[in-house]
């Protein structure tokens, strides 16, 4: 098991967004998301990050989604490539849950993982496993991939729903260097 | 908390060391089954399995969820599973979902590692990861990831993912193979803080 710090706990009640900012000090930082739910129902939970301290939120990426899902009714599975949830060379927010149920015991989990966002010499890749209780009564089991195309340090992340608010409790942690 | 966005300097909060505390530690020999009583004060539960190895050919290492501290294991469970596979020959490869592994609103037990060989040098090892296991209002997800050298002298990369349909508290976990004893083999439990 990796020498983790916790560096933050955000519990999130009904907010339209969930921001970490001053991303310097560890090579990998790791974002935990627990018992993610929104307000409205089959929205997007997505990220975006930031090289001016947050002020805004459009950083080039490109990215790859696959997933494999399967209904409680048995009725669907597979596995595949979602198109519609990568980006080439684009500014917006990128996917990491896909239709979350906004249920009242429905919710979406997981991990990001941001390589050395820091760095002024490299792209920044990150990858990110999340399972979601999608709105058709169903476990996504996700896989997103990618890199934040800038040479400039990234220095804030933003997590919010695609539409609406969520109440979730979000960690950051650092890998201590050892 | 008033609507709005949550914004947090990492660096202007206070933060703590070692996040990930190990809460149990449980060695198979030849073992049925190997269970954990799970803690209420973590956000995240992982599990690290150090060369599970079975007594018998061509089984699955399998694990399931109490609501009742152990009486029994059935928590309702949607899952799925795809593999990654490889042979030694390399005669083979494939990427595949499994519907003959997956589960569908059962109580069953689910097949996390399957195919696992025994001969004397296979084993499966691997992480499986709970989210909020003590929540009272949410289903509670998990996902695994599992190498495992296969029967047949394959490498299996299996990704297993789904939830315990319930919002009960889950308080153990149950570990054995689908058939015949876990022979060796090591599961660390840790809380992430």
């Amino acid at each position: 098991m990796s020498d983790w710090k916790l560096l933050n706990t955000s519990t999130a009640s009904g907010a339209s967004s969930v921001e970490f900012t001053d991303l310097t000090g560890y090579k990998i930082f790791k974002f935990a998301f627990v018992d993610v739910n929104p307000a409205t129902d089959t929205v997007l939970f997505e990220f975006n990050a930031s090289t001016d301290g947050g002020s805004n939120y459009n950083v080039t990426k490109t990215t790859t989604f696959f997933y494999a899902y399967h209904w409680e009714s048995d009725a669907h599975s597979g596995l595949g490539y979602i198109t519609g949830s990568d980006i080439a060379q684009g500014t917006g927010y990128q996917t990491l849950m896909r239709d979350v149920a906004n249920d009242a015991d429905a919710c979406g989990t997981g991990e990001l993982y941001l390589f050395n966002p820091a760095s002024t010499t490299y792209v920044k890749h990150f990858y990110s496993r999340t399972s979601t209780y999608e709105t058709r009564d169903s476990i996504e089991d996700s896989h997103i991939a990618g890199y934040l195309n800038t040479t400039s340090a990234v220095n804030a992340i933003d997590f919010k729903m695609s539409s609406g608010n969520l109440d979730a409790v979000i960690k950051a942690y650092g890998l201590v260097a050892t | 908390m008033p609507l709005g966005a949550n914004k947090v300097a990492l660096f202007g909060a206070s933060a703590d060391t070692g996040s990930a505390v190990l809460l149990s530690t449980a060695t198979a020999s030849s073992s049925a089954s190997l269970s954990f009583t799970l803690p209420t004060a973590y956000k995240q539960v992982k599990f690290g399995f150090y060369n599970i190895t079975p007594a018998t050919d061509n089984v699955a290492f399998q694990f399931q969820m109490s609501t009742d501290s152990g009486s029994s294991y059935a928590t309702t469970v949607t899952t799925t599973i795809f593999i990654a596979e490889h042979n030694e020959a390399d005669s083979y490869s494939d990427l595949s979902y499994r519907t003959s592994e997956d589960l569908a609103q059962s109580t069953s037990m689910m097949s996390i590692a399957p195919y696992i060989d025994n001969a004397s040098d296979a084993s499966t090892s691997g992480e499986l990861t709970v989210y909020n296991p003590a929540s009272t209002t949410y289903v509670k997800h998990f996902y695994s990831r599992m190498p495992t050298l296969a029967n047949g002298d394959y490498a299996f990369d299996t990704f297993y993912a789904g939830y315990g349909n319930t919002t009960s508290a889950v308080d153990a976990c149950k570990f054995a193979m689908s058939s015949g004893n876990i022979a060796s083999g090591t599961i660390k439990m840790w809380g992430i803080k």
